[in-house]
């Protein structure tokens, strides 16, 4: 019974003594990686723990609804941000775009690869499901700016998010697929950045949560992020700086 | 409900029923053979056959999903026979709920056929009945329960099939868009009525299904051993 007590105390002691230091942050599943080294070195800095958790923008703002005890959320969209401002769950204040995403076609093997030339793929094109994904919203305004929605649209097999479109195209499964280029930036593979003007820019947005307890740490992250310094990486990384003016 | 749920419900029937029929055909033989079978690597088996049941399906579906692709063996003789992709077709989704219910079939056989008293099989032998006439006239009609809970559990299980789905899918409408991922399709684009009114639907025929099949069992053998 004591050596039971024991390691239960073992187990709990650590939870405990960093309660007041640990930040819990929902992430967007396109975002995750780019957090994960960023959030290390600001651990680094500042000694705040931070703890990740990464889903799809819709599952994060369904559990958030719900009663997720998140600090910040960091969405793929503006519009889930917007409904959870509207619904008075955020702080003041503390809706902010942090990064914008860059679209890419991938077709495997094409060196020279245009929406025109999907006509030609054999296989399946995948794409993030426009319904819920926002990468899969800006891949439909692209095939519908080129004309092509009716003709392609029974070749399209949806992910339900970015990751796993781009697992779908990385198997080889899929012929061709729409990614972010987030995901491919240190690919060797010829790949066309999808000009901006033929989608909406996709607007990332983070938001502090109204039922934290930790609202200075939790500002000190959001600063971090929008900070000079990591904004310039995040330009080296596959993102639109969150304030650039999008040619 | 709209029509693409009415569709993934369809869709869902259709993908349970197979898996199930397909199930019945693959686990009778298999069962019958593990229940016979001695040796020390008999455990093993056991533990390959049991891991669906313990692995995440996403896992699961993640090997799937590699497995599919058109340059490796599985996809390059798929493609080469039919002429089609196994990922994100009918076909793939229905192979994934074949390996991902296995266990729900063959656990309900094998726990019967290893209590089956053996007298009975000689007894038969002697009278000169042959092997099918063995099987149909004495051991169909003594496990016979065995057969419903295998098929039945097949059958249900394989209506709440999601994670593998989503891996090998690619959620397209009246081939991989089963009723689980147009639940969470809704969900994901915050359309909770939609969500609502399909979960309801499928929490009614989930409960009904078990119901029938505990009904058919509780004299004979337990769901879980």
């Amino acid at each position: 019974m004591k050596t039971a007590l024991l390691w239960l105390a073992c187990l709990v002691t650590p939870y405990v003594s960093c309660a007041g230091e640990m930040l819990r942050v929902a992430v967007a599943s396109n975002f995750y990686p780019t957090l994960q080294s960023l959030s290390n070195t600001f651990s680094q800095k500042t000694g705040i723990g931070v703890s990740l958790s990464s889903a799809s923008s819709g599952t994060l703002y369904a559990q958030i609804v719900n009663g997720a005890p998140f600090d910040l959320f960091l969405s793929a969209d503006a519009l889930r941000p917007r409904r959870l401002q509207e619904q008075q769950l955020i702080l003041a204040g503390s809706r902010k775009t942090y990064a914008l995403g860059k679209l890419v076609l991938w077709i495997p093997g094409q060196t020279e690869p245009t929406i025109q030339r999907l006509q030609d793929v054999s296989g399946r094109i995948a794409i993030a499901n426009p319904r819920v994904a926002p990468y899969g919203s800006a891949a439909k305004q692209v095939i519908e700016h080129a004309d092509l929605w009716t003709q392609l649209q029974g070749k399209l097999a949806m992910g339900n998010n970015i990751t796993q479109t781009y697992q779908f195209v990385r198997s080889g499964n899929a012929a061709a697929g729409f990614v972010a280029l987030s995901q491919v930036v240190k690919s060797a593979e010829q790949m066309l950045i999808v000009p901006q003007a033929w989608y909406q820019p996709i607007e990332q947005q983070l938001v502090i949560l109204k039922r934290t307890k930790q609202q200075q740490l939790a500002q000190q992250l959001s600063d971090y992020l929008l900070s000079e310094p990591v904004q310039r990486t995040l330009a080296t990384l596959g993102y639109w700086q969150a304030g650039s003016v999008i040619p | 409900m709209s029509g693409m749920d009415i569709n993934a419900l369809l869709l869902t029937v259709k993908l349970a029923a197979l898996t199930s029929i397909i199930l019945i055909g693959i686990s009778v033989p298999l069962a019958w053979w593990l229940a016979h079978w001695r040796s020390p690597a008999k455990s093993i088996v056991l533990a390959i056959l049991a891991l669906p049941l313990v692995l995440p399906p996403t896992v699961l579906g993640f090997y799937l999903l590699i497995s599919f692709a058109p340059d490796t063996w599985l996809g390059q003789s798929w493609l080469a026979l039919s002429g089609r992709q196994l990922a994100f077709s009918f076909e793939g989704i229905l192979l994934g709920s074949v390996i991902y219910s296995l266990p729900f079939a063959v656990q309900p056989l094998h726990n019967a056929f290893e209590q089956l008293n053996p007298r009975f099989v000689e007894v038969a032998k002697t009278l000169g009945l042959n092997r099918t006439q063995q099987f149909m006239q004495v051991i169909l009609p003594i496990t016979r329960g065995s057969f419903f809970t295998a098929a039945g559990l097949s059958f249900a299980h394989t209506l709440g099939e999601f994670g593998v789905v989503l891996m090998i899918g690619g959620n397209i409408p009246g081939e991989t868009q089963v009723v689980s991922i147009a639940l969470f399709d809704h969900v994901e684009a915050m359309a909770y009525e939609q969500a609502h009114a399909l979960a309801l639907v499928m929490l009614l025929f989930s409960l009904c299904l078990l119901t029938v099949l505990y009904r058919f069992n509780s004299s004979r053998i337990s769901l879980w051993k």
